[in-house]
């Protein structure tokens, strides 16, 4: 990968993240974070890994942040006021965020990432024939066991949004958005 | 150079895709003046100076002109900056779409061989599915940015119009994967330059007739034109998800459904109808079957493909203005059940035929 590629795609990417977690509009963070997982499927296009490029935008920045979009727009949230965060909270997350920084930064540093060497990639990298062989193969077991997860949720979803409402849900003013 | 090669085809999918759009304004004009049995379309005329009146040139220019002057107005209670982001994150997922879509062979120029498509990517239908995808988007944050409900009724139907359609067209284009067993769009042209019987051309629409009603039907929703328009239903939403836009932007989202037009024209098309494929003709030359090869240049034969490519293009354009002013609107439920309780098990009955008459008889291309 490129450095003239990786570096503004870094800044962009981290600015990306900072805005999720910056912004006190809930939309606007929302957008931060669709830009974020959009910027992260450009590494993996510049990785030749084109399968899981489209993958990462179809699902995560087309599909599940749409429906975040969708429910935040649908709340109506206003914007978070910033007085209403204590000082401890924020000690914590930092530190926690610290904590977070430093056991991933170990895990890194004990582990040499085959892909980190300038290796020659191996034959047909990341195509969707190569990619589908390792899954309906090596890691079959997985990724059936995945696919159950996912219909166990679906049906989840169903059952949940199926049960019959309380009338007094029904006679309850539907939530607008006030000027 | 290879840059330069690069750059070039990108301009030249951009503006190819935006020409059709706004030469998309003019025919949806006539198509609707010559449906309601009237002229249509012949009053823009370029100062008075034109002795005759050249509708389509004079209306391809006073539009735009009239749009983007217009006064760009922001209503008090929007978020200001979404509201000006919206139009462009309708419109370029719109336009980027075709980069995907092959228009031509590869050619011999120069001694270099020249792919005819914008971005040579492996796995171009999912990239078309990616770039649908995020043009959600536009619709959700124009109409949530507004402050208004009636832009943000629009939104809410639009999302979801698009989100269930989008499940219809990705189970039609699955049995399309499995019937060329590739997710490269130039892949599946080439497969369709085969002949069946030795003079049927294999077209995917000779296998596949219900995967591309399926997607033309399901393009057509996502380009959320009459007889999907719920999402701006004039009658009861004033203009819907762009009620609070005006001007340029306003411009904007009509630009972006045209793009959306020609888009879908352009699926069809490489998915079922050979995309620049002319039947017979290859580079060796014209060969209809039980006569003689008659020669044709290749470099002739590569335009003729490209010429083909877009006269099949602006039909399928066509054939969509014809819907659009024949159709009248679906109410909301009728389209959700359109979607999901129509299209849907249809298109998962189709792959699974599919799938089956694959395992039985073998691959097919």
């Amino acid at each position: 990968m490129s450095p003239y590629l990786f570096y503004p795609l870094a800044c962009l990417t981290i600015a990306g993240a900072l805005g999720v977690v910056l912004n006190n509009n809930p939309v606007r963070s929302a957008l931060s974070l669709v830009a974020t997982l959009f910027l992260l499927a450009v590494y993996y296009i510049a990785l030749q890994a084109h399968l899981v490029a489209a993958l990462q935008i179809i699902v995560y920045a087309g599909a599940v942040m749409v429906l975040f979009l969708f429910v935040i727009t649908l709340l109506n949230l206003s914007p978070d006021p910033a007085d209403r965060t204590s000082p401890l909270f924020g000690a914590a997350a930092l530190g926690s965020a610290l904590l977070l920084a430093v056991v991933l930064g170990r895990a890194l540093w004990a582990t040499t990432l085959p892909g980190a060497a300038n290796t020659p990639l191996p034959e047909g990298f990341g195509t969707t024939v190569v990619l589908a062989r390792q899954l309906f193969s090596e890691y079959l077991v997985a990724f059936e066991l995945t696919s159950i997860l996912l219909l166990v949720a679906v049906v989840g979803a169903v059952v949940l949004a199926k049960r019959d409402p309380s009338p007094a849900d029904m006679d309850a003013p539907a939530p607008g958005r006030e000027a | 150079m290879e840059w330069l090669i690069a750059g070039v085809k990108c301009l030249l999918v951009i503006l190819l895709v935006l020409q059709l759009s706004a030469l998309m304004l003019w025919v949806e004009r006539k198509g609707a003046a010559l449906i309601q049995n009237r002229i249509g379309a012949n009053r823009a005329n370029l100062l008075g100076i034109f002795p005759v009146n050249l509708g389509f040139t004079n209306t391809l220019i006073a539009d735009p002109v009239k749009m983007f002057t217009k006064e760009d107005y922001v209503p008090d209670g929007a978020d200001k900056f979404i509201h000006s982001l919206a139009p462009f994150l309708a419109l370029f997922p719109a336009i980027i779409t075709f980069a995907a879509i092959p228009f031509g062979d590869t050619i011999e120029l120069a001694g270099r061989s020249i792919e005819l498509r914008a971005v040579g990517i492996d796995v171009g239908i999912l990239y078309i599915s990616a770039t649908v995808a995020m043009g959600v988007y536009g619709v959700v944050l124009a109409g949530w940015a507004s402050n208004n409900r009636w832009a943000l009724l629009g939104s809410i139907r639009g999302t979801a119009q698009m989100i269930s359609y989008e499940l219809a067209m990705g189970l039609a284009v699955v049995s399309c994967v499995l019937l060329y067993g590739t997710l490269d769009l130039q892949d599946m042209v080439r497969q369709q330059g085969q002949m069946l019987f030795g003079w049927l051309p294999a077209w995917g629409v000779v296998y596949q007739q219900l995967a591309f009603i399926l997607i033309f039907t399901a393009g057509m929703a996502e380009s959320k034109r009459v007889p999907f328009d719920i999402p701006e239903a004039e009658s009861e939403l004033v203009a819907g998800y762009f009620t609070e836009y005006s001007g340029g932007k306003q411009a904007s989202f009509m630009l972006a459904d045209f793009a959306e037009v020609v888009m879908v024209a352009g699926l069809v098309t490489t998915l079922f109808f050979g995309g620049w494929q002319i039947p017979y003709l290859s580079s060796q030359g014209l060969a209809l079957p039980g006569m003689a090869v008659i020669t044709v240049s290749p470099l002739l034969v590569s335009l003729l493909q490209v010429a083909a490519f877009l006269v099949k293009v602006l039909f399928f354009c066509w054939l969509q203005v014809l819907v659009r002013w024949t159709v009248p609107r679906f109410r909301y439920d009728q389209l959700m059940n359109l979607g999901w309780k129509a299209m849907m098990p249809i298109a998962l009955l189709n792959v699974f035929v599919t799938a089956l008459a694959i395992l039985l008889f073998g691959e097919v291309a």
